[in-house]
């Protein structure tokens, strides 16, 4: 559930911690950039304190605890207090991995508000296969025990071609664990998903299932259960307003310290994204090149720029933009005004054509697999 | 209504926010920006105090206006939105 806070300040109002990438779970479909391989020089729990003071200061209030897995911190309780101490709303996202009723119990003492466990599927089989390691039952036990504690809880399903399937019961095990928010977000194809593509990507056949779906139980469940069904772009004509614009009001901070407009941003060729070793938070929001450099509407090109539209969606996804396009500062290529859209289309029907016949395995998100394909940056829809 | 005593969902943060300079409401990965009257009003739900009451109060705090009808209205909403409870 983003916010629905415009803007008041220009100052931020989220700030997305992305403490680590370690991750015990290898999902195929990790949003964490294909690099996480080098990013082993982590901000130490004295410059995350620095970093949420600062923040802070300049008006943010919401605060994602995120990765990788957040839980493989051994500083978290530490960074959860003084969040809490200055006033953030915290909210843990994790995969679960990495805690057991106590510690929930404990980051409660601590301040955290809310904890947002992630699901790979509805059973055993599908979660522990995508996840790469066994986490299903462990999963549930946990569900169990942020609802003990009286947490809010939000679970999120990343869904594609191998689960959107299920969404039925995935829906009903939400029920079953008494989510107070389901977040069904479909794929984004950066980084690992885009590796994946050809065995990620839903049909339209399935997207216009699941959405029927969803919709149904949305309106089932009104008053008991919210659930937010974020709709695969790769079939609309308009894109998403990719974080409500570019240094508007989110600040992501990766593992190493670069502050980064969205998450995905580091992907982004010739931008130098300024590290909160060296600069202030209120530096780098207001006078960094980076934060600078896609803000308003100034540095749009046609057809966005005289579009009635681009207040409504910034022109899309810079990266998409960007992966799409080889021009960041293009039309993100979702839009039926762009004119890389009928390429796009062209491409995602060939895919929806080819990947049920496709039986290379999926790449996993680890390690080794990061050493390896980070060398390949240059990855197009067409070179799949 | 009037002798209900509504309360903040458990949901919801409610606090004052120096930059925005108004109350607001937070929640998972979410927050609403309260206007004045609405952060007013919601200041006082606090689950031990009656709807009559806290008309009255703020009648007593912003003297000169019948408020009751603007705070039905918006208490009503408020619960539509889940933030509150009765
Ligand atoms: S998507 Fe999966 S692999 Fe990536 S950080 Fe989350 S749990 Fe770990
Ligand atoms: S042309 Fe640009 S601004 Fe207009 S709708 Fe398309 S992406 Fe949005």
């Amino acid at each position: 559930m983003a916010g629905s806070l415009s803007s008041i300040s220009g100052k931020p109002l989220w700030l997305l911690a992305e403490l680590t990438y370690k991750c015990p779970l290898q999902c195929p479909y990790c949003s964490n950039p294909l690099e996480i391989s080098k990013y082993s020089n982590e901000l130490t729990t004295d410059d995350w304190f620095r970093v949420l003071r600062e923040a802070r200061a300049l008006g943010a209030m919401q605060l994602g605890l995120s990765g990788g897995e957040p839980l493989v911190r051994k500083d978290l309780e530490e960074i959860i207090a003084e969040a809490h101490r200055l006033g953030y709303y915290s909210n843990l996202i994790t995969s679960g991995v990495g805690m057991d009723a106590d510690r929930v119990a404990k980051f409660k003492t601590s301040g955290l508000d809310h904890i947002q466990i992630s699901f790979q599927a509805s059973d055993k089989e599908l979660n522990d296969f995508l996840g790469g390691t066994s986490s299903f039952a462990h999963k549930l036990e946990m569900a169990r025990a942020v609802k003990d504690q009286g947490y809010p809880m939000v679970l999120n399903i990343v869904l594609h071609q191998k689960n959107i399937e299920q969404l039925e019961d995935i829906i009903k095990m939400c029920v079953e664990l008494k989510a107070d928010f389901v977040e069904l977000a479909s794929t984004q194809y950066y980084g690992w998903s885009r590796l994946n593509i050809d065995y990620l990507l839903p049909t339209r056949e399935q997207v216009t299932k699941a959405e029927s779906i969803a919709k149904r139980y949305q309106t089932d469940l009104e008053g008991k259960m919210k659930i937010l069904y974020v709709v695969p772009d790769y079939y609309e004509k308009r894109p998403k307003a990719c974080m409500n614009g570019w240094g508007s009001i989110f600040l992501t901070i990766a593992p190493d310290g670069r502050a980064l407009p969205c998450h995905a941003a580091a992907t982004l060729p010739d931008i130098e994204f300024p590290n909160v070793r060296d600069n202030s938070i209120e530096s780098i929001w207001d006078d960094s090149n980076a934060f600078n450099k896609f803000r308003g509407f100034a540095w749009m090109e046609e057809p966005c720029r005289s579009c009635p539209e681009k207040e409504k969606d910034f022109g899309g996804c810079r990266c998409q933009a960007y992966m799409m396009t080889g021009n960041a500062a293009a039309a993100d290529p979702v839009c039926d005004k762009s004119p890389h859209h009928a390429e796009l289309q062209a491409e995602v029907a060939l895919i929806e054509k080819t990947s049920a016949n496709k039986n290379e395995p999926l790449i996993f998100r680890t390690m080794k697999n990061s050493k390896k394909y980070q060398i390949d940056k240059k990855l197009n829809l067409s070179q799949n | 209504m009037i002798n209900q005593m509504p309360s903040l969902s458990s949901m919801y943060r409610f606090q004052w926010e120096e930059a925005q300079s108004s109350y607001v409401l937070l929640y998972p990965e979410g927050m609403v920006k309260l206007s004045r009257t609405a952060g007013e009003i919601l200041k006082r739900v606090t689950g031990k105090t009656t709807v009559k009451q806290l008309v009255s109060d703020l009648e007593t705090e912003f003297p000169g206006s019948d408020l009751e009808p603007d705070v039905l209205n918006f208490l009503t909403e408020a619960k539509k939105n889940g933030w509150i409870s009765f």
